[in-house]
């Protein structure tokens, strides 16, 4: 996800600076559980409803559209359909319906990963309601990630785990997609059983990472370490802000020139 | 026996008529349907019988007969019956009755995992249509 | 056209240039327990010049097709892979599980000739293009029919000499009508296959019966009795193996047949193989391709002792 733009590319407060004045001064009409504010335009779902003068105690986290705690659903004026969002991502229009979900209940299978078998039922048997799905494709249209839900869960029914690795890798559990299901299913710890299995079972072993876990135990690092635990939070914040990163860098050189 | 025709039983086998799309006054008790039957030697009540009952409005003892889950929905009564009953269909809607009141037939989370590990995808979907709701 | 013979005029074409194309459905059990299935009926429809396709995206066929008059959610499925077929540029496809065959088949003559169900399906499904009924479905053996036997004798590299078999139909092959293979019950193509491939077709009364099918789930006693009745059947009638076209009844007759011995002592059993695996056996393919690792009572045993494989 990119910053500044929604999940679903919808805008997100502050995209275009000369826009900003005006949007400052416009103020639109939402409804949270039922009774209406007026919340200036621009603002996210997340910021509209504490400008509103509510407190999130559940339901919020990195406010950044990776933790996935803000999922929440809403409707339009005139709209029949339910729509899913990430509250922090999302900006509200005039006559939006909100509410905020605190919490998704969804059951997680218990297994150990060291002693699973891999078959191609393997997923089924830790989550048997998979074969319910009727290809509905709910769960993909309420996914904020916008992933193909549905296509991974049909990969999961016929044991293709790599698939489902892969069509579910930028998950981030936010849940929505379980809420939705008809079948009820718990989408994304099944794909999260997948991507594990996959992970341990089934992609190339690293071996650099093999190698650097191998020389982090040998105490290869151990004097950085025990410096950096030395030094000053000012000093290692000036690190943490010169360090070396791929790009970064030239563009820092650049924007000091320019 | 009990045999009553009007109020709940009626609505009951008006809706069983309405979901399967059947006329269920057509059977004439012929019984090819349960002569034709591969699974009838398993059922409570032969699928005839489970006609004729819905025709007297019994349908208490139908639903507490195992029949309608017992049916594995080959479609053979249905092309033998000479009036064209969908007889499987009728077997279906009355699934559809109890399934649509959240009641489960099968509980997928009951089989052992050893056998899902082995059973073919076609089977546990197929029983998961029939007989989870 | 993206790559597919789609229409009448290109197909004929491409039957004489000997590769035609065809969008191939798999299902969900082909990818797992049905592997040899796959494998077989991919490689012995080449050999006649059919090359199948596989959908670059499918999800399960939404089985078994609802009988319900008032359900549409179960029809989903099968026509959201019917609309795949179009999108990947096909207008036919083609689905050997015989489950697949007859629920892909049931939903798209139910949208064919229902415009209310069309309307609310389509509507419900509203982001995808609206779907018609212009996919036709078809079976493995609706393809034999249109190459015609002439062209399965021709390629037979070892004829099967008299092999007795069984052509074990099933259910979904053959019921309803609107979606069976042929007029009636009795459709005939396995026994023309069979007599094609050199075999003898073995006729008994259970072609056609239920194998028991997903009650193998919930009471496997039952389906277990069913194996041995068919199983029984087709030794007291001679035949020395059973095919089938479907996954399930396949499953059915093959592993349930342990557990029939297990029970009754005298039991004897039969190989249960699919009919691309006998067509992989006779056109004299490699291992690999007719696949018969996988079954429970072993076929090998049989197709050694005669020379086949």
């Amino acid at each position: 996800m990119k910053d500044g733009v929604g999940a679903k590319g919808k805008k997100v407060a502050n995209t275009a600076m000369n826009d900003e004045a005006e949007e400052e001064k416009k103020k639109v009409t939402i409804y949270i559980m039922g009774k209406a504010y007026e919340v200036p335009a621009g603002l996210t779902i997340m910021k509209a409803v504490e400008y509103a003068g509510f407190q999130y105690i559940r339901g919020a986290g990195c406010r950044a559209g990776f933790c996935g705690a803000c999922a929440t659903v809403y409707r339009k004026k005139g709209d029949y359909k339910l729509y899913t969002a990430l509250a922090c991502q999302t900006a509200v229009e005039d006559g939006m319906y909100l509410t905020q979900l605190p919490f998704v209940p969804a059951n997680k299978a218990k297994y150990d990963i060291e002693k699973i078998e891999v078959s191609p039922n393997t997923l089924i048997k830790f989550y048997p309601e998979l074969v319910r799905c009727v290809s509905c494709n709910t769960c993909t249209k309420s996914c904020p990630q916008d992933l193909e839900v549905m296509y991974y869960i049909q990969a999961a029914i016929r044991g293709d785990i790599e698939k489902v690795a892969k069509l579910s890798f930028d998950c981030i559990q936010c849940g929505l997609c379980a809420i939705r299901c008809p079948a009820e299913i718990a989408h994304y710890h099944v794909a999260q059983l997948a991507r594990r299995l996959y992970g341990k079972y089934m992609s190339p072993t690293p071996k650099h990472l093999l190698e650097r876990i191998k020389e982090i135990e040998s105490g290869k690092f151990d004097r950085e370490m025990e410096e950096i635990m030395k030094m000053s939070i000012e000093k290692i914040k000036k690190m943490y802000a010169e360090r070396d990163i791929e790009g970064a860098t030239e563009a820092r050189a650049k924007a000091e020139k320019d | 026996m009990r045999v009553k025709v009007g109020g709940e039983e009626e609505e009951i086998v008006a809706k069983v008529e309405e979901i399967s799309g059947q006329n269920i006054m057509l059977c004439y008790q012929c019984g090819q349907c349960s002569a034709s039957c591969p699974m009838a030697d398993y059922m409570d009540l032969i699928p005839s019988r489970v006609m004729k009952m819905l025709q007297l409005g019994m349908v208490d003892d139908v639903f507490k007969a195992n029949t309608m889950w017992i049916c594995a929905t080959c479609l053979k009564c249905s092309v033998m019956c000479p009036k064209d009953i969908d007889v499987a269909a009728v077997m279906e809607a009355l699934r559809q009755i109890v399934l649509r009141r959240n009641e489960e037939y099968l509980s997928l989370g009951k089989i052992s995992k050893d056998r899902i590990e082995e059973l073919p995808q076609i089977a546990l979907i197929a029983s998961a249509r029939k007989m989870t709701p | 056209m993206v790559g597919g013979v789609g229409r009448k005029e290109d197909r004929k074409t491409a039957y004489d240039a000997g590769m035609m194309k065809i969008a191939y459905y798999p299902g969900c059990t082909l990818k797992t327990t049905a592997r040899s299935f796959e494998k077989s009926v991919i490689a012995s429809y080449r050999v006649l010049g059919i090359e199948y396709i596989e959908l670059e995206k499918w999800t399960c066929c939404g089985t078994y097709f609802s009988l319900a008059k008032d359900d549409l959610v179960h029809h989903i499925a099968s026509i959201r892979n019917l609309i795949r077929v179009k999108e990947a540029g096909y207008d036919r496809v083609v689905a050997p599980c015989s489950m697949c065959y007859n629920t892909l088949k049931m939903a798209n003559e139910e949208v064919r000739n229902d415009e209310e169900k069309a309307y609310r399906i389509n509507s419900f499904m509203d982001e995808e293009e609206d779907y018609r009924g212009d996919v036709e479905v078809l079976h493995p053996f609706d393809l034999l029919r249109e190459v015609g036997m002439d062209r399965v004798r021709g390629a037979v590299k070892k004829p099967l000499e008299g092999l007795k078999v069984m052509p074990y139909y099933g259910c979904m092959l053959v019921r309803p009508e609107i979606a069976a293979l042929g007029k009636g019950e009795l459709p005939g193509i396995m026994e023309d296959l069979i007599k094609a491939l050199g075999g003898v077709p073995v006729y008994t009364p259970y072609n056609i019966e239920c194998c028991g099918s997903y009650h193998v789930v919930s009471n496997p006693d039952f389906v277990m009795a069913r194996a041995r009745d068919i199983a029984k059947k087709a030794v007291m009638e001679g035949a020395e193996v059973i095919i089938t076209s479907c996954p399930l009844c396949h499953y059915n007759l093959d592993r349930m047949q342990l557990e029939a011995k297990r029970k009754w002592k005298d039991f004897k059993e039969i190989p249960a193989i699919y009919f691309s695996q006998l067509m992989a056996i006779a056109f004299g393919l490699g291992k690999k391709d007719i696949a018969l690792d996988g079954n429970y009572v072993d076929p090998r045993p049989l197709f050694e002792a005669k020379g086949l494989v």
